[in-house]
């Protein structure tokens, strides 16, 4: 007897703490596919790092010429080809105009140029792949060997060749700047988009095949609801790690396309044109050569570092 | 094996046609008239501009147009240059062996530093050089061209003074000296070319080759009692290696369009920097022509990439 209430007492006692755990558990915040990301990203100290250096450096070029107030284009020959000092922390060109406030000022086109091209090359080609995964067929077939003509396209000469041909016309439509932006934007994107059309097809061929994509179409679901709500989230990780490296592949482009004098007008400093302007200042003003190029190298760099830990972060396979 | 490599080559011409299409669309889009300045002489009535139009061909449905314009470019008759009146094949036939030396060492350097380090790296996985080396490449690839080939300027012509920055054709010292002094202005154009181009292939090599060395083969050979060194060399390395010369020869028109930008820093005389001079001068035939040459360059060595990976892994099946 006493037995058998003593078992009865600790099986009650036992629910109590399994109920108490439960609740425990029901109160603490569920974790997410975000969050658990996050929490693997957070391991990856280099990439950790490129992203404060990358969040440094936009807030400097959006917040920086507010505060460093000095003309990033005022002429001053008294001034020209000073080194670094504490008027001008990057020293200054050849017109005696202050670098730091250049670069802080080109940053902003820099930067701008590289998130837009990636928005352009990450819409067309996650759309081209999309479509040609889901639907299959001669559409897939027609799609594919589009991609493969734009993946043997020279890009570099193709992009000199264009904005040769455009730049007048565009210049005259958009105005100087705009228009050699949008020229920009639009030829390294289009020439950009092949890999992710070809990653978002290979995800949506294997996806659009499983079960809960079966499940899905049982209840009735739409086409295009079975696209965007139930795939593209699946695809995601992936995109999202081909568009930061991207960032950073139209950077160099766009700097390499000012370095050759083929890029924004004279007057907008992007981070390639103060590299080009200091070729013939080199022996007489080192430090317009190292501010620039340093500056590139770490955008780049910590890009690619970002790009790298979302990779490890968005994988669930590599989740220890 | 020969049905293989010709249904590549037919799968080739295609291709070539459509980029000759994109090309020559580019043209037909731009605005522009290639006899504007005829239209600024005032010595030259607008119907006689008419009629040199017409005679011109510009008149004619695009698709005549485009027929005319790609049947002369694969002849390879490019027209003349605006700016010298000289036939652009001859201003070519004086660029593109430059560009192809000096692309082509930057291509064998590179082969030469990525190669070992990144078996070294794969083999060593985890080691302080395998960390070392994995950095190097991701910094390597992560610094543009035109970074690197100004800071060694800065560095080996200005601060040191051990070479030179700009390379001339015209040297004409004769004996080793001459041929000293023609390699010494080389380095830095093929280095700068090279090491980005060797972070990549390294990181290549070193996925490739960790993949390999886990393979059932691999352990055979070790467990038959084959030393180590001819295990990683003979085994894992050659089968690394198949995926890699793809990588390595669809590269190759990256390397030479890559080019452009290098031979802009140094001033070499080849087909880069032709283009950008064509272009600053307006000059449409030269730079059509350069750009419908690297297209050819593309397509070759895509070619060249499907060829060789046919030949080498026995596994694709020649259907």
């Amino acid at each position: 007897m006493a037995e058998v209430t003593n078992t009865q007492t600790r099986s009650a006692a036992a629910t109590e703490t399994a109920a108490a755990q439960l609740t425990a558990l029901r109160s603490k915040k569920p974790r997410s596919l975000w969050s658990d990301a996050w929490r693997q990203f957070r391991k990856h100290k280099l990439a950790l790092t490129g992203m404060i250096i990358l969040a440094m450096l936009v807030l400097a070029t959006l917040v920086g010429p507010l505060v460093w107030t000095k003309d990033r284009s005022a002429i001053d020959f008294a001034q020209a080809l000073k080194g670094p000092s504490f008027s001008n922390p990057m020293g200054t060109d050849d017109l005696g105009r202050d670098i730091f406030a250049r670069i802080l000022w080109g940053g902003r086109i820099s930067l701008a140029v590289g998130v837009s091209a990636m928005l352009v090359a990450i819409s067309l080609g996650t759309m081209v792949g999309a479509i040609s995964g889901f639907f299959g067929g001669v559409i897939d077939s027609i799609l594919m060997r589009i991609t493969d003509m734009f993946i043997s396209l020279p890009a570099l000469p193709l992009l000199l060749l264009t904005i040769y041909l455009f730049r007048d016309k565009l210049r005259a439509q958009f105005g100087p700047n705009l228009g050699i932006f949008l020229l920009i934007v639009f030829l390294i994107g289009i020439l950009n988009w092949m890999p992710v059309a070809r990653l978002v097809r290979a995800s949506f061929l294997s996806l659009k095949e499983k079960e809960f994509v079966e499940a899905a179409r049982c209840v009735g679901a739409s086409r295009s609801s079975i696209m965007l709500r139930h795939i593209m989230p699946n695809v995601l990780g992936p995109v999202i790690v081909a568009a930061t490296l991207a960032v950073g592949g139209a950077i160099i482009t766009e700097s390499a396309l000012s370095f050759l004098g083929l890029g924004f007008p004279p007057d907008i400093p992007t981070w390639g044109r103060l590299l080009l302007d200091s070729i013939n200042f080199m022996e007489l003003a080192p430090w317009m050569v190292i501010f620039p190029a340093l500056v590139i190298f770490l955008a780049v760099l910590s890009i690619n570092y970002v790009g790298d830990g979302l990779r490890d972060a968005l994988d669930p396979r590599r989740t220890h | 094996m020969g049905r293989y490599i010709l249904r590549r080559v037919l799968t080739a011409i295609p291709t070539l046609i459509a980029i000759s299409m994109v090309i020559f669309g580019i043209l037909a889009l731009a605005p522009g008239d290639p006899l504007s300045d005829l239209a600024l002489n005032p010595s030259v009535p607008p119907e006689v501009r008419q009629r040199i139009r017409k005679n011109l061909g510009l008149e004619d449905p695009i698709p005549v147009r485009y027929a005319r314009w790609a049947s002369s470019m694969f002849r390879l008759d490019f027209g003349y240059s605006f700016r010298t009146r000289a036939p652009v094949s001859d201003l070519l036939r004086d660029r593109i062996p430059t560009t192809l030396y000096i692309s082509g060492a930057a291509f064998i350097v590179s082969l030469l530093i990525a190669i070992p380090i990144g078996v070294l790296s794969a083999v060593k996985q985890y080691s302080v050089f395998d960390n070392v080396a994995t950095t190097l490449a991701f910094i390597g690839f992560s610094l543009p061209t035109f970074c690197t080939g100004l800071l060694m300027i800065l560095l080996f012509t200005i601060k040191l003074g051990w070479l030179p920055s700009i390379y001339r054709t015209t040297i004409d010292t004769p004996g080793l000296a001459g041929v000293w002094e023609h390699i010494k202005q080389a380095i830095m154009p093929v280095m700068v070319l090279a090491l980005f181009q060797a972070a990549t292939f390294m990181r290549f090599v070193r996925a490739s080759m960790l993949e390999s060395i886990h393979q059932d083969y691999v352990r055979t050979a070790r467990s038959k009692g084959l030393a180590e060194r001819r295990v990683i060399t003979a085994h894992a390395l050659r089968n690394a290696l198949i995926p890699v010369v793809t990588i390595v020869a669809l590269s190759l028109p990256g390397i030479i369009t890559g080019a452009v930008i290098t031979e802009q820093i140094f001033r070499v005389p080849g087909m880069g920097s032709l283009l950008i001079s064509s272009i600053n001068n307006n000059d449409t035939p030269v730079v059509m022509a350069i750009a419908f040459i690297f297209s050819i360059l593309v397509v070759f060595f895509n070619l060249v990439a499907d060829v060789v990976y046919g030949v080498l892994d026995p596994r694709i099946k020649y259907g």
